[in-house]
């Protein structure tokens, strides 16, 4: 498995947050000025220069438990609240875009491209304000750096771990199931027309050479596909056409996102459960996870600016029927986390977590790593 | 013993698999998934934060006295016998003799007799196996490729030597003739897509790229023979039948192809035509 897969899943999950929330507070009326504040706060946090530092160093790729905390504190980050049902349902539809994106990738490095449409997008969010702008800058050009000189090879492994952080993940998108891109099992549609990825040919054409290697014989054999030879290839540069539409905004406020649970429950009775065997490196994660909320910079509220709600489904009734009846299998399990082995990290942390109304009772604080394995273990 | 979770939880599509017949009497090969067989948990891992190791590829080692089960992952390569119950060899790859994070192996392949393995920095370790019991060691280390091994495959020659291609992330092909030493036959230079799957065939390399297309190469000579736009997605597994010269192709595109290759008498020039394809 890739240990350079986590910039680019952290990158392009917080893109398809950025969408989903920008159509949200939309369709919501929430007035522009607080819209704008948001949206500003939650990429400035994600693009703190110490968060993208610990990011860009390889590594495993961790749980979507601890993944999941990290976007909860990241949605927190500014004047916004959201309910335990709306940020589960933010994460469904954030996660199965994404899947759906690295799924359908024409060549593996074209996950690069789906990553920097997120980017463009986000730098349009952002376009009045030059200092965010540079942060996000700086981070389109680590990513040239690192992920420039990879080869196919290496970009198909990322690929995979990518697609294996999303296995067993099979829920029903509302749009998705529109356009027919997903089926009524959860499961996406390989298309089998349309350009093919830049450098693969059309399929049909078989050639045969002499020893001297003049073509001697050419036949052909047909395909179902409809296939078609590509315009052009997108840009890797800082700016440029990316031509993929992947990883672009598909939401717009006349298209609601829903998601469907029911129906799915059937599918994951089968899902090995992860961790069966006691996993030695838990510690490990949850220290990554402290380092890492560490440096995530979160603001403090100025009291002048009242927090909202916002809601991902359309009335209040909804999302408190979601809350209810979401599949046991289908909870995240957020961790929360109470305290780290580092202790300059503990007042960032304790303050951050301070911002936060806990819906649940926090238990007792400690220090080691061991007690938050046993803290993880009663949720 | 209770068993473990499937030895291979890859995600649809799966990596290239090696070509070596199951010793069950399995006609499909690859299997795409292989039997469950208990395995004992291996030794505590000396790379540091190592998580739990993912298989990147599984091989039948089939030889004349005992077959073994090898595995390659981040933790090395690992011989097993047969039925998963005793850890016969671990050839644990040191982190800092390669690029960090790129210990992983790739590419295992067992024939009559070498057993061969490929690692991501490039070389390909040369196993020599003893009959019976645990005292396995690195024969031969064949440093050729600069990119990491994708995939190996064997075949047995007639007259006792056999020969062995290796294939990388850069397109780029290795043929050995096996025996008593291995001796560079022919290379084929890199070509800037991964060939992600490759098979040997009576001197004939049938190799599979990133880029969907199958190219058939002169064994003794490194020379294209054939090229196939095969698939409109990358390559994942190839494998053939040797019997009948029957190619098997496997895509992201959800194709699955058959094609058969042959060699024409009179002008030895390889030939290779489309048999028939997976219903969409």
């Amino acid at each position: 498995m890739s240990a350079r897969t986590l910039p680019l899943l952290f990158l392009n999950l917080g893109g398809e947050m950025l969408y989903i929330l920008d159509q949200r507070l939309r369709a919501q009326s929430i007035p522009g000025e607080k819209a704008r504040k948001v949206m500003n706060d939650i990429i400035t946090t994600m693009f703190n220069k110490k968060f993208m530092e610990e990011l860009f160093k390889p590594q495993e790729l961790y749980s979507k438990k601890a993944l999941r905390t990290v976007y909860d504190r990241l949605a927190h980050a500014s004047i916004m609240r959201l309910n335990q049902a709306s940020m589960d349902k933010l994460y469904d539809l954030m996660t199965m875009a994404f899947k759906y994106q690295v799924l359908l990738c024409p060549r593996p490095k074209d996950i690069l491209l789906v990553t920097f449409n997120h980017l463009d997008a986000i730098k349009d969010f952002i376009y009045d304000s030059p200092g965010i702008m540079n942060q996000v800058d700086e981070t389109f050009r680590q990513l040239i750096e690192t992920y420039g000189p990879l080869s196919d090879g290496e970009f198909q492994l990322i690929r995979q771990t990518l697609l294996v952080f999303f296995q067993d993940m099979h829920i029903r998108v509302s749009i998705f199931l529109k356009d027919k891109v997903q089926n009524s099992n959860g499961r996406f549609v390989l298309p089998i027309s349309g350009p093919v990825p830049w450098g693969t040919e059309v399929p049909g054409l078989i050639r045969m050479f002499n020893h001297d290697g003049d073509e001697v014989k050419r036949t052909e054999f047909t395909t179902p596909g409809n296939y078609v030879t590509p315009q052009r290839e997108g840009s890797f540069g800082l700016y440029g056409d990316r031509v993929l539409k992947l990883g672009t905004n598909m939401y717009s406020v006349s298209r609601p996102v829903e998601t469907h649970m029911s129906g799915s429950s059937k599918h994951l009775a089968s899902r090995a459960k992860e961790n069966v065997i006691p996993n030695p490196l838990a510690k490990e994660e949850l220290n990554f996870l402290a380092r890492l909320l560490g440096g995530l910079e979160i603001k403090n509220p100025s009291g002048s600016d009242t927090g909202f709600r916002l809601n991902l489904f359309t009335t209040d009734e909804e999302e408190e029927h979601a809350a209810l009846t979401r599949p046991e299998e289908l909870s995240y399990k957020v961790i929360d986390i109470e305290a780290t082995q580092e202790p300059a990290r503990r007042e960032e942390l304790s303050c951050m977590l301070e911002e936060l109304e806990a819906a649940e009772p926090r238990p007792a604080s400690s220090g080691k790593g061991e007690d938050l394995l046993a803290l993880m273990d009663g949720l | 013993m209770s068993p473990v979770p499937a030895l291979c939880p890859l995600p649809i599509p799966c990596p290239s698999l090696p070509r070596v017949p199951c010793p069950s009497s399995c006609p499909v090969s690859p299997c795409p998934s292989l039997p469950r067989v208990p395995l004992p948990i291996p030794a505590p891992c000396p790379l540091p934060r190592c998580p739990e190791p993912v298989p990147s590829q599984a091989a039948w080692c089939v030889l004349p006295s005992r077959v073994l089960l090898v595995l390659t992952s981040q933790k090395g390569i690992q011989m097993y016998e047969a039925d998963g119950s005793v850890l016969v060899y671990w050839h644990a790859l040191d982190v800092a003799e390669h690029p960090p994070g790129n210990a992983a192996p790739r590419g295992a392949a067992g024939s009559d007799p070498p057993c061969a393995a490929g690692t991501s920095s490039g070389p390909v370790l040369v196993f020599d196996i003893p009959p019976k019991g645990t005292n396995v060691t690195v024969s031969e280390v064949l440093e050729q490729h600069g990119a990491a091994i994708t995939d190996i495959a064997a075949e047995q020659g007639r007259d006792g030597a056999g020969g062995l291609v290796s294939a990388d992330d850069a397109g780029s092909l290795c043929v050995w003739s096996t025996g008593e030493e291995f001796r560079l036959v022919s290379k084929v230079p890199a070509c800037g897509c991964t060939c992600s799957s490759v098979a040997l065939w009576h001197g004939t390399v049938a190799a599979g790229f990133g880029n969907g297309q199958i190219r058939l190469y002169e064994a003794a000579s490194g020379r294209l023979r054939a090229q196939v736009n095969a698939h409109a997605r990358w390559i994942n597994a190839l494998d053939l039948a040797p019997e009948t010269g029957k190619l098997l192709s496997g895509a992201e595109d959800s194709f699955v192809h058959i094609w058969k290759l042959s060699r024409n008498p009179d002008t030895d020039d390889i030939e290779v035509s489309w048999v028939r394809r997976s219903c969409p």
